[in-house]
């Protein structure tokens, strides 16, 4: 078969490649179509490929039948990219589901109907249906790193497809399915095939999961979130892949994601949907420049990776006027010509004004790993020599996909990790082996936010427990005066203060991360580390919470570690950026010298990584100034 | 299947749970919801069966008068061999005892067996996994080695043992079968305070300058308790199976006493003629073991969704 | 793969060395004066003539400070001698040896039909489409586990010997007489295993994984077979290996209700007249079985889940 997969896989495809009406040029290829159905604007012209009118899906509960999805009306067109986008329990990956009959359990159509290629899936038996997965509508799951069987091989799982709707035989399948490897771009297809799951990366499986989608070479694919459990980086290579491959073999995808702006870059339609209807579909130039329905506009306010649309900083706030470390030279230029508004008391400390509030050097984290066949004993060093400075008042990010070791960095600066080696200086007090009554101020001056709120409150605690267990643990104040306290750092985070009685469970995660970060300004703590604080967050709560963080530096004057993998969110919080990639620090600078003019390879690849349709948005938003656009060295 | 509790275990298990978002906001704390009790318990009469099953066993074995006014011990040898009826219900035995009386009052000694036996394994297992999970370094794998090996002797054998060591009596067994299980409590305990020690709320509260007993006490004894309570709920039930095991092999209760074990063990002679000898004090074993094992899987999915 | 296997030998070696010392400690040790419970066999203990103690405590070496007990035990031991019977005056490995065959068919005819009767039952149960069947089916292990064993054996020779007369209800007597103990064992066992297996099941019919499978367009048969059995067979095998061990204590009930011989009985009766190199023998022969069963277990492990390998050599890497 032919190798345009593994060619193109790494090129960033060209800027009107995404535009997609390359679809016509399907059957061009040296691929075999399906004799019997013709080519996509064959025997059903005009009815499109797929038409969903009316369809309703519930689940079934104790409590009485749930909808889930209510009455949608859905087209796609033979050959096109369509992304169904909405937030978490929109309902976007049940409709999905149900298309192919492969609701879980307790999931159940209760009206409407799925015509594809002439007949109504809704009505189809379980055979009827079965002889339409992966043969006629293939599916690219959620999260690769599950959806592989982990006992049989790559190569073994590929074939099985093909084995199953008796387009090969038990001898041509292994063949046909190292081939299939490759075309979903997959470097040594030979090797793979023999692998089990868990010794592929993320991506790697992800790419035999579309091996397997499009085995069969279905007239379309649903891709369900295809990227969403993946590295940023490696996100847009998939995304890329099989935008490529749908252009080949005409291939028509739903795209579920979302990322408004993963769709705003891959899809020529667009469908929102909320709360289990559509509330808005239509073309996707349409969408983004003219969104008639209110959510629309909010997820597209909202949107993480088009936030960098409107990143001069509503949500930022005045920067102190020291952001270069005296002990850094930074060119002038780089200096951030933003005017200082309002300084707050905090901010301004009058004799402690020269010294940061964190100096970090030379830190070294090695983890030991267990001894392997080889006898001697290893070690992984998840931070190595990584330096940096935290002014008072002020927002660093530490910026990095997973594994970077930024967390570790973090949690070192925290103490609640041990150095290998390096210093820790907080306010001018070496804490890097403090203990007893020295590590406990730094825990009075330190506190965290962390990721996931769900898991960082005791789920046995009242929010009035979870707020005043720092006060407790200090021993500040009595009983009714930390009352009277959690009441006022509620108030602080926006939260009414009738949740103090309440246990996390009955709180939204926004609400939650309220309450942590109420829990973590309650000692009027000097730093605040965030780590993640927003990326498990829907994204119309993620900018309410940065909103929030932002209001809480200004008030109090606290400074941020903040840690992320997200840099638009970033791009709105930070005042100097340090990238992070294994275990070191490759770039620290200004956050708006990173964004428009980084030097290091790797941050310019986590630029690229964003989606391509915000940058040219960026690129000619007037009011960003440097038109120089990322992406333009490309051209 | 022990998820039997959950809320909406359908909508969990979706590929894209709906969000709070979606979810009615939560209402007032109320304490008990009497209507909701009532349905969930409506709609589960075999957990209904088994609280009355045990409540009749516990009352049996502290009040055995409220349920029958005659001597298990008095034998009307007039009386032998009678089949279950409306005198007897359960029959009498070789000697004219009532089966039904002697069965009541033997739900004191087994009863009493078994709740030694469970405290035994709790208190003795629950701490060592305590102490291995938290303190972790050489005290857990010192400790933890301990149990292993406690756990690669069977049970009934390690029991066998102690009964060899201790000497007969109900007490005696009781002690036996609880240090048989003793391992199994320790292995969950430190599993869940492992678990516990590495949710990222205790971390947040080491963070926030609680001190290690402050962790201990307040965040992951409380969190860690739950799957032990459940295990030593369902651990009653082969408490109660391995005591009456052992004294259907005769170390317990010296003979005139009625244990159920004994009872079964007495009637096997009699196996052909008087059938009832047997098969009835088994059931009541039986009934009770089914009971507590039923609750134990309720209070497992109770806790499941609690977490 | 080698390392590994050294690895676990020396494990299940220090286990059986473990097991020893605390049998020798609770046996020996912990009640305070063996020799006169030995002497006595239950009896009096004001009946025993002191001329006979000391002879016991001479011939036992109890005369000799603990350790040294403790080290010249553990020596022959190491022989393969734990002592003689102090009721038959045979040593104690002879004895095992003896009763070890019946046993050994008993409870093999028993793991064998647990694992069939019980895995047959989690598969029919969790692949039926009729709700009614698959509830009916799952409700019977809890059954099975709840039912006290010595119980149903009495209840199955009442109803298959006195009443239908198709089998012996008591003794040795060649396969037609392993029929009914078999099953009364296999009745727990195989319970235990189909809870085990069914809930593996269904928690692998759940994952991603064969939610691809069916994406795929994969069949009901093959889902279940080819995907989920696989996956769920292994906390089943890890299940099994432990229920060896229970399988062997419960024949000491088993061989007791239906009169058989063999170590079970030994057992019993040794526990009786508190024969402690018997029982002693017999604790650490338990542990033997179990120790060696479960390194079986483990080393198929690998065979069956490629992801074990790794994990024993490269657990997990801090995060």
């Amino acid at each position: 078969m032919t190798d345009h997969g593994t060619d193109s896989q790494d090129r960033p495809g060209s800027r009107d490649g995404a535009s997609p009406d390359g679809a016509s040029t399907a059957g061009a290829d040296s691929i075999p179509t399906d004799g019997h159905d013709g080519d996509h604007d064959g025997d059903h012209a005009g009815a499109g490929l797929l038409a969903i009118r009316g369809l309703s899906v519930s689940y079934r509960t104790r409590t009485g039948p749930l909808p889930a999805v209510q009455g949608v009306d859905l087209d796609v067109e033979p050959g096109e990219i369509v992304a169904l986008v909405g937030e978490s329990g929109s309902g976007k990956s049940t409709l999905a589901h149900a298309i192919v009959g492969l609701l879980p359990a307790g999931g159940h159509i209760d009206a409407g109907s799925v015509r594809f290629g002439g007949r109504d899936l809704a009505t189809l038996s379980e055979r009827e249906l079965r002889a339409i997965r992966g043969a006629r509508i293939g599916l690219v799951p959620q999260d690769p790193t599950v959806s592989l069987n982990p006992v049989k091989r790559i190569g073994v799982q590929v074939a099985e497809v093909l084995r199953i709707h008796r387009l090969a035989t038990r001898r041509s399948a292994p063949l046909e399915a190292v081939a299939l490897l490759e075309r979903a771009g997959l470097a040594e297809p030979e090797i793979r095939a023999r692998q089990y799951p868990h010794e592929l990366s993320g991506g790697m499986r992800q790419r035999a999961l579309i091996a397997i989608a499009i085995a069969a070479q279905p007239k379309m694919i649903i891709a369900d979130e295809p990227t969403s459990a993946l590295d940023v980086t490696v996100q847009r290579l998939i995304l890329d892949h099989i935008q490529h491959l749908a252009d080949e073999l005409g291939t028509a995808v739903l795209l579920v994601t979302h990322d408004l702006g993963v769709a705003a870059d891959r899809a020529r339609r667009i469908a929102v949907m909320s709360q289990g209807r559509i509330v808005e579909s239509g073309p996707t130039a349409q969408i983004l420049d003219s969104p008639r329905d209110p959510y629309t506009q909010r997820l597209l306010r909202s949107a993480p990776s088009l936030a960098l649309i409107r990143a001069i900083p509503p949500a930022r706030t005045a920067p102190p006027a020291r952001t270069a470390p005296p002990a850094r030279t930074a060119p002038p230029a780089h200096a951030v010509p933003r005017a200082r508004t309002s300084p707050s008391a905090a901010a301004e400390p009058s004799g402690a004004a020269e010294r940061p509030l964190v100096v970090v050097d030379n830190l070294v984290k090695e983890f030991p790993l267990p001894r392997t066949a080889g006898g001697s004993a290893r070690t992984l060093r998840a931070v190595s020599d990584v330096s940096f400075t935290v002014n008072r008042g002020e927002t660093l990010a530490l910026v990095g996909e997973s594994g970077s070791g930024k967390s570790t960095t973090a949690r070192l600066v925290l103490r609640l990790v041990d150095p290998t080696a390096g210093r820790i200086v907080l306010d001018g007090d070496d804490v890097t082996a403090a203990r007893g009554a020295r590590l406990r101020r730094l825990r009075r001056q330190a506190q965290i936010i962390y990721q996931n709120p769900y898991a960082s409150l005791d789920p046995r605690f009242s929010i009035k427990e979870v707020i005043t267990e720092p006060l407790r643990a200090f021993g500040v104040g009595d009983r009714a005066s930390r009352t009277a306290r959690a009441r006022d750092l509620l108030d602080r985070v926006a939260l009414p203060a009738s949740v103090l009685e309440r246990r996390p469970a009955e709180l939204s995660g926004g609400q939650r991360q309220r309450v942590a970060i109420a829990r973590a300004l309650a000692l009027a703590p000097q730093l605040v580390v965030c780590d993640e604080p927003v990326s498990a967050l829907d994204a119309s709560v993620q900018a309410q919470v940065l909103e929030l963080l932002a209001e809480l530096q200004a008030d109090t004057g606290v400074a941020y570690l903040f840690i992320s993998h997200d840099l638009a969110v970033v791009r709105q919080i930070a005042h100097r950026v340090a990238v992070m990639r294994a275990g070191q620090i490759v770039e620290t600078g200004p956050t708006d010298d990173l964004f428009t003019s980084p030097r290091h390879d790797y941050t310019r690849a986590l630029l690229e990584a964003i989606p391509r349709w915000s940058q040219q948005r960026q690129a000619a938003s007037p009011g960003d100034g440097k038109p120089t656009g990322i992406g333009g060295r490309h051209t | 299947m022990s998820r039997s509790l959950a809320a909406g275990p359908a909508v969990q298990a979706g590929p894209e749970p709906p969000s709070e978002a979606m979810s009615p906001a939560p209402g007032p704390r109320l304490g008990v919801d009497v209507r909701r009790l009532s349905r969930f318990f409506l709609r589960r009469p075999g957990l209904v069966l088994s609280l009355i099953v045990v409540t009749l066993v516990v009352l049996a074995a502290f009040w055995p008068t409220l349920f029958t006014g005659r001597d298990p011990l008095l034998g009307v040898p007039a009386d032998n061999f009678q089949p279950p009826g409306a005198r007897h219900w359960f029959g009498t035995d070789e000697l004219g005892r009532d089966t039904y009386s002697r069965v009541v009052h033997g739900a004191a000694l087994s009863l009493k067996a078994t709740l030694v036996a469970v405290a035994v394994a709790f208190v003795v297992g629950g701490a060592l996994g305590l102490v291995a999970g938290f303190a972790g370094r050489w005290v857990e794998d010192v400790l933890m080695r301990f149990v292993d090996v406690l756990l690669s002797i069977p049970a009934l054998f390690l029991s066998l043992a102690l009964v060899t060591a201790l000497g007969y009596g109900t007490v005696k067994v009781a002690v036996a079968v609880g240090i048989a299980s003793v391992a199994s409590f320790a292995r969950v305990m430190r599993a869940e305070v492992l678990r516990v020690r590495q949710a990222v709320f205790v971390e947040a509260a080491r963070s926030s300058g609680t001190r290690w007993y402050g962790v201990l006490g307040r965040h992951v004894l409380p969190n860690a308790m739950g799957p032990v309570v459940v295990l030593a709920t369902l651990d009653f039930g082969t408490a109660v199976l391995a005591v009456s095991s052992l004294s259907f092999l005769g170390y317990g209760a010296a003979p005139p006493a009625p244990e159920w074990g004994t009872l079964v063990s007495d009637g096997r002679n009699y196996l052909a003629n008087a059938w009832w000898l047997s098969t009835l004090p088994g059931l009541t074993v039986a009934a009770t073991v089914l009971a507590t094992n039923r609750i134990a899987r309720a209070l497992d999915g109770e806790w499941a969704t609690q977490r | 793969m080698r390392r590994y296997v050294i690895r676990r030998l020396a494990q299940a070696a220090g286990v059986l060395w473990a097991a020893y010392t605390l049998s020798f400690l609770v046996l020996d040790y912990l009640p305070g004066d063996p020799v006169s419970a030995m002497a006595g066999a239950g009896m009096d203990s004001s009946a025993i003539d002191p001329a006979r103690l000391e002879e016991l405590k001479g011939q036992y070496g109890f005369d000799k400070p603990v350790l040294v007990q403790y080290v010249d035990y553990l020596g022959s031991a190491l022989r393969g001698d734990f002592g003689d019977s102090v009721s038959t005056g045979r040593p104690v490995t002879s004895v095992i040896a003896d009763a070890l065959p019946q046993t050994l068919q008993l409870t093999g005819a028993a793991l064998l039909l647990a694992t069939l009767l019980g895995g047959g039952l989690a598969l029919v149960a969790t692949y039926t489409s009729q709700r009614w069947l698959r509830q009916a089916l799952l409700s019977l292990p809890s059954l099975g586990v709840s039912i006290p064993t010595f119980w149903v054996g009495l209840m199955i020779v009442q109803l298959f010997s006195f009443r239908l007369r198709l089998f012996p209800a008591f003794g040795n007597d060649g396969l037609r007489g392993l029929v009914l103990p078999a099953v009364t064992l296999a009745v727990p066992t195989g319970a235990m295993v189909a809870q085990v297996l069914a809930k593996s099941l269904l928690t692998a019919l759940d994952e991603p994984y064969v939610q691809t499978a069916r994406a795929k367009g994969a069949g009901r048969a093959r889902v279940h077979l080819g995907h989920a059995l696989r996956n769920a067979s292994l906390p089943a095998l890890t299940v099994i290996g432990l229920l060896v061990g229970q399988l062997m204590a419960n024949a000491v009930v088993i061989e007791t209700v239906f009169a058989r011989n063999g170590l079970g009985r030994i057992t019993a009766a040794a526990v009786s007249v508190q024969d402690l190199p018997v029982v002693q023998g017999v604790v650490v022969f338990g542990a033997l079985v179990f120790v060696l069963v479960n390194l079986v277990v483990d080393l198929i492990y690998p065979l069956l889940d490629p992801r074990v390998v790794v994990a024993a050599t490269v657990r997990r890497s801090p995060a």
